[in-house]
């Protein structure tokens, strides 16, 4: 694995090169961390003066309907993760296809990453513009609306919406993901399929598949991570609107604690985000365990 | 040779690429087009794509409009650019630790790096904007520099960390031999052999701390000549009246700068990125 085992009892020097790194992530992370668990048991607000409630906030948030935004939350991200893997699996495919310009089909495919995620919600913003917006001017055009919809202003077209937004920023990656994972299929299993007989599609789905299935196991875990922590896209387009419709737990945290500026409340909720996240962490974890002890992944 | 495709095969493949494609790309380009057209032709039905009167003139007026564009630009700049710097000096040693020695806790210390990219900015903005306002360091550069800081170095250390490894240990005890320090080592053997896993950690790094600016800036800071470029156009797009052509030139020139990057170091992002989702 690593150099010479130190002679020394106790080597500093890696703990050294360390330090810059755990400093920074105890001061960011770690401790706001532990703060946040410890304000989810006060009443934390623009009040000096906070006190201990114990499991008060907790409870309040239960009582406002706490349940319905951990259903949305998880209805919104299998939307997300699940189109997101189908359109990268099916880009994939697609970019590692050996015909001329998939070069440049491959460099065109980025964008949506590469740019500030705020600036493309922007374009959203106008495409659902119900009056004057593209979506809703084509969809006029081919007869599809009778007329002009404001696709923010309703609760299951503003979900949607912003769900089409957060497929369109995560997709590239995904995609770029599970193609590096298909070109790291050995040729000869192809040829040899090929020898025998077997058609493009059966060789697909009995090697291209089953191969690069530790790749889409791993990504769609990282994939509901980073959706379940999707927080500007929302924001821009919606704020959780209209009328709560979109108002998933990271917006839900945000608009109790940053803009009501009920910290204990807030702090409550991010700590049952933190919940959540863990246990998908722990999936992952041990996914990755299994997968490189068989020997999947190196 | 492996079967080559036919005809309608070549056409779905094309078919297919060009739907994905749209998807992708109709936005960037209905940018275009509304920045090009006058506002009274984009406030009119039915829609249409192109209009009467384009013109290049959103593009002059929005430096009036948005006087300070330059600025936020600038400032996104400086964000992404301190956010590597400072991510690098973490970065290195850390990623070197890692892939060289052995040490107590060593297993644990890269869990707990890689469960930071678990966590989002916005479950730590509670404690962090108390802190912020408490060191009196709202409405400074550095709120939106640190916590961004601390959010690269978990896959820059991964990254660089898979890169380190490959490099051949002969190296470094040639050097031991004669007689180099071990800091003095990292500095001058281990970075220069390094420095092509470096610039793509450096780069992913950027880019990702250049689109990640929104959530920190937005809350930790109200001071408008110190906003980085999506908050300063947020402010535009909440309006009641949305001048939509100017904006998406402003966002349009925005970007300009992180697509040039890309399209010139293209190679090394797709690198870093495929290799940065986590394979050990």
């Amino acid at each position: 694995m690593s150099a010479p085992a130190p002679k020394k009892p106790v080597d500093w020097f890696p703990y050294l090169l360390l330090l810059p790194a755990l400093a920074v992530t105890l001061i960011i992370v770690a401790w706001p961390l532990a703060e946040t668990v410890r304000l989810s048991f006060t009443d934390a607000s623009m009040n000096p003066v906070t006190h201990y409630v114990g499991l008060e906030n907790y409870q309040k948030m239960f009582a406002r309907r706490f349940p319905e935004v951990i259903g949305r939350t998880f209805v919104w991200m299998v939307f997300s993760v699940s189109l997101k893997l189908l359109i990268g699996l099916y880009a994939a495919v697609l970019l590692n296809a050996a015909v001329p310009g998939r070069t440049l089909a491959r460099i065109l495919i980025m964008p949506p990453w590469i740019v500030p995620v705020a600036i493309g919600v922007f374009i959203w913003g106008w495409m659902y513009n119900g009056q004057f917006g593209m979506i809703s001017g084509l969809a006029q055009r081919l007869g599809l609306l009778s007329g002009p919809f404001e696709f923010l202003a309703y609760k299951n077209a503003a979900f949607l919406s912003t769900v089409v937004t957060d497929v369109w920023i995560g997709t590239p990656l995904v995609a770029v993901y599970l193609l590096a994972a298909m070109q790291g299929v050995p040729r000869d299993l192809y040829e040899a399929a090929w020898t025998d007989g077997a058609s493009r599609f059966y060789r697909f789905r009995r090697i291209t598949l089953p191969l690069i299935m530790p790749a889409i196991a791993t990504m769609s875990l990282l994939s509901a991570i980073w959706t379940f922590n999707s927080f500007d896209i929302i924001w821009i387009l919606t704020e959780g609107g209209p009328r709560n419709a979109t108002t998933t737990m990271i917006i839900d945290t945000y608009k109790t604690a940053i803009s009501r500026f009920h910290y204990g409340e807030g702090a409550a909720r991010a700590v049952m985000i933190v919940i959540f996240l863990s246990l998908f962490s722990a999936l992952y974890f041990a996914l990755i365990r299994k997968l490189s002890s068989r020997g999947d992944v190196k | 040779m492996i079967n080559r495709y036919r005809w309608w095969e070549y056409l779905l493949i094309y078919l297919g690429m060009a739907v994905l494609l749209i998807f992708i790309l109709a936005p960037f380009l209905e940018a275009f087009l509304v920045s090009l057209r006058p506002l009274d032709s984009l406030f009119s039905v039915p829609y249409r794509f192109v209009s009467d009167h384009m013109s290049f003139k959103a593009y002059v007026t929005m430096w009036q409009s948005v006087p300070l564009l330059w600025r936020y630009m600038l400032n996104s700049f400086f964000v992404a650019g301190s956010v590597t710097v400072l991510g690098l000096i973490a970065i290195i040693p850390a990623a070197y630790a890692f892939s060289r020695f052995e040490f107590r806790g060593r297993g644990l210390l890269m869990g707990a790096f890689l469960s930071v990219n678990m966590v989002s900015g916005a479950v730590l903005i509670i404690p962090l904007y108390k802190v912020m306002q408490s060191l009196g360091l709202l409405n400074s550069y550095i709120s939106m520099i640190a916590p961004g800081v601390a959010f690269v170095i978990p896959t820059g250390i991964w990254l660089l960390r898979s890169y380190l490894v490959k490099i051949p240990k002969e190296l470094e005890e040639a050097a031991l031999v004669d007689g180099a320090g071990r800091l003095y080592i990292l500095v001058r053997v281990i970075i220069p052999v390094a420095l092509p896993g470096i610039m793509v950690v450096a780069i992913t790094t950027f880019i990702a701390a250049y689109a990640q600016q929104f959530l920190y800036a937005l809350t930790f800071n109200s001071v408008n000549e110190l906003n980085p470029l999506p908050v300063g156009l947020y402010q535009f797009f909440g309006r009641q009246k949305v001048v939509w052509n100017e904006l998406m030139a402003a966002s349009l020139i925005g970007i300009i700068p992180v697509m040039l990057l890309y399209v010139f170091l293209q190679k090394f992002i797709v690198a870093g990125l495929t290799s940065g989702a986590v394979k050990e």
